[in-house]
């Protein structure tokens, strides 16, 4: 029985935050992915997952904007990332937030500068304010007493925070995690599913997340889709819980049983 | 009215300070400094009027509270499940320990003695690392293969062939301008015969192994900096050591090899290239070729030429090892690699002067 359709289990989201209608991503003659479908609810935490090289990274550009698909179209807050320019790019890129696989923190700022920077940027708040604002920022992820060091001092989950601290300084409503949890201790992995669970429901922050760590998807997952290298696109939608307890497709199954393929 | 259209707003009733709309990053920048100037003397804050609330807008709304009495923040009020919901993770942001304050900064004696002992633990470094670099060379010496040869070839290709073109174009140049600039006053005194040896001899001892050791400075030395300082950053050199491969056999000998070799070529290159733009100069200023080569076989010794080549080696063998050991003492982070390449080029660039000073005082003293 062919598992790859039966793992799809679409649904259809009310006023999307982020939607991809038929992505698809190629370098030259090497297609990356193709038909990759999908919404995300407001106040979700979407994760997308897969083996190394399917993809995941590539999609999470393509969703920011950093690169345009080879086909299909993505929508991000109602509006089109790709074509916006000028004012328009600049408010929409305000109501986004990356935190990036290796932090990518500004090496010369402290954290506290670091977070400051998209407020200097994009508000019209007082430096003193900005401070302030920045200190609740790493507050949130637990930075309080490391605000005034710099990146190069601080361990790589402490990064991780930091990043995440930096994605949310404006506070938008929509934050793009890539690998969040890679190369962390499990304490400081589940210390960061716990917050991005905790900013999801108190916040009301819708995440996209980019990472293959399984007890991740399923600590914080509300839905997810599976890319593979070999079907080249989307192979599983749904539930991660569902997904581990009832996939039939045998890649599916594979990697939420942490079997070899 | 939706959330997004509503304006954000406050005003001050008696004792309570009310707040109102949508208290969000975007919207609260033009009201806090008015919402804090309002604050002082109310006895609560009424949030029951706001509509949202992000983090932005509840670090205002505690600011507030705090504003509001010297004493401890006033009572927040009428916030809604939500609303109150942000507040609570504010609250417990702000609450979180702080580093202690840093301490203040060092007075000018206590700078300036920092400032020595810095300078003092470089230069035993240094020492250290020129001490370790020649253990390693004799060591290397009867093991010749344990220095790659593929490694030498693509060195002495980096520093050496690849720097010709720029060394022909400044030594060319610098004869020219040497000749050009030096013909007015010699004219006055009817000496323009002695600009041949004028310029000849600056560039032989001085100026030929001076220029090339800059360049092999900014090109070389700045290089060897970056690629060890990445490696550094990057833990490759961590990993050269627990696999039992010493570094400065590795990465540090055939760099200072290359330097040391292509550094006399260069400046020979350096040499004649000036000695040609030299030429030229006074073929344009009406002297005939025979004379100007008659006036450099006259003045220009061979012990000047092996002088200014001997040191040119040495200052190869500065340039590379303090950009080799900028390289491998970098730091962490994005910053180091840049600072590693500056050190390099600007340690390099004195050392060549305090080096080119003594051998000076050296010539003098052997009567060279």
């Amino acid at each position: 029985m062919d598992g790859s359709a039966s793992d799809i289990h679409r649904v259809e989201v009310r006023d999307p935050v982020v939607e991809a209608r038929g992505v698809a991503m190629a370098f030259g003659s090497n297609t990356l992915f193709r038909d990759v479908t999908f919404q995300v609810g407001r106040g979700e935490v979407f994760v997308i997952l897969g083996g190394s090289g399917c993809g995941k990274s590539t999609l999470l550009k393509l969703l920011i904007g950093l690169y345009p698909p080879t086909a299909g179209e993505i929508r991000i807050l109602g509006e089109d990332l790709g074509a916006a320019d000028g004012r328009a790019r600049r408010a929409l890129l305000s109501r986004l937030g990356v935190m990036w696989q290796s932090g990518a923190l500004f090496g010369s700022m402290t954290l506290l500068e670091n977070v400051m920077l998209p407020l200097e940027e994009h508000t019209r708040l007082p430096p003193a304010a900005r401070e302030q604002v920045a200190r609740v920022k790493l507050g949130l992820v637990g930075l309080s007493d490391a605000a005034d060091r710099l990146p190069a001092e601080i361990s790589g989950g402490m990064a991780k925070r930091a990043g995440i601290a930096r994605a949310m300084a404006l506070d938008p409503p929509l934050l793009f995690l890539d690998e969040p949890s890679a190369g962390l201790d499990p304490i400081t992995s589940a210390g960061l599913d716990q917050l991005i669970r905790d900013l999801a429901r108190d916040l009301g922050t819708t995440f996209v997340v980019v990472t293959h760590e399984l007890q991740s998807i399923l600590a914080i997952g509300d839905r997810c889709i599976m890319l593979d290298k070999q079907a080249k696109g989307m192979i599983a939608e749904g539930d991660p819980r569902e997904l581990r307890d009832h996939a039939t497709h045998p890649t599916v199954r594979a990697f939420f049983r942490r079997e070899a393929a | 009215m939706t959330a997004q259209a509503e304006q954000a707003g406050f005003d001050r009733q008696d004792e309570t300070l009310r707040l109102r709309g949508p208290l969000t990053t975007q919207r609260v920048g033009p009201l806090w400094r008015e919402v804090l100037r309002a604050a002082p003397g109310a006895r609560r804050l009424d949030l029951s009027a706001v509509t949202a609330l992000d983090t932005t807008g509840a670090t205002l709304v505690l600011a507030g509270a705090s504003a509001a009495s010297k004493a401890d923040p006033v009572p927040i009020e009428g916030a809604s499940e939500s609303v109150g919901a942000v507040l609570e993770r504010a609250r417990a942001a702000l609450a979180a320990p702080r580093p202690a304050a840093a301490p203040g900064g060092l007075s000018f004696v206590a700078a300036t003695g920092a400032w020595g002992v810095g300078l003092w633990h470089r230069f035993w470094e240094s020492t250290g690392f020129l001490g370790e670099t020649v253990v390693m060379a004799f060591a290397a010496l009867p093991h010749p293969r344990r220095m790659r040869p593929a490694d030498l070839l693509r060195h002495l290709d980096e520093a050496g062939l690849r720097a010709f073109p720029l060394t022909v174009l400044l030594g060319t140049l610098i004869g020219v301008i040497l000749a050009f600039q030096s013909s007015i006053p010699m004219r006055q005194f009817g000496a323009e015969i002695f600009i041949p040896p004028l310029v000849g001899i600056s560039l032989v001892r001085e100026l030929g192994p001076l220029i090339a050791a800059v360049i092999l400075s900014g090109r070389t030395g700045s290089a060897y900096a970056a690629e060890l300082g990445t490696m550094t950053v990057n833990e490759e050199i961590d990993a050269l050591r627990i696999m039992g491969v010493d570094p400065m056999a590795m990465l540090v000998l055939p760099r200072l090899l290359a330097a040391m070799l292509v550094m006399p070529v260069l400046t020979l290159v350096m040499n004649l290239s000036g000695l040609a733009g030299m030429t030229a100069v006074m073929i344009a200023l009406g002297f005939p070729t025979a004379l100007v080569l008659n006036q450099l076989e006259q003045w220009l010794t061979l012990g000047s030429l092996i002088g200014g080549l001997g040191k040119s080696v040495l200052f190869g063998l500065a340039i590379a090892m303090i950009g080799c050991r900028a390289g491998l003492s970098a730091g962490r982070g994005p910053r180091a690699v840049g600072d590693a390449a500056t050190a390099a080029v600007v340690g390099g660039i004195v050392a060549t002067v305090v080096l080119d000073g003594l051998c000076a005082v050296l010539f003098f003293r052997l009567g060279w």
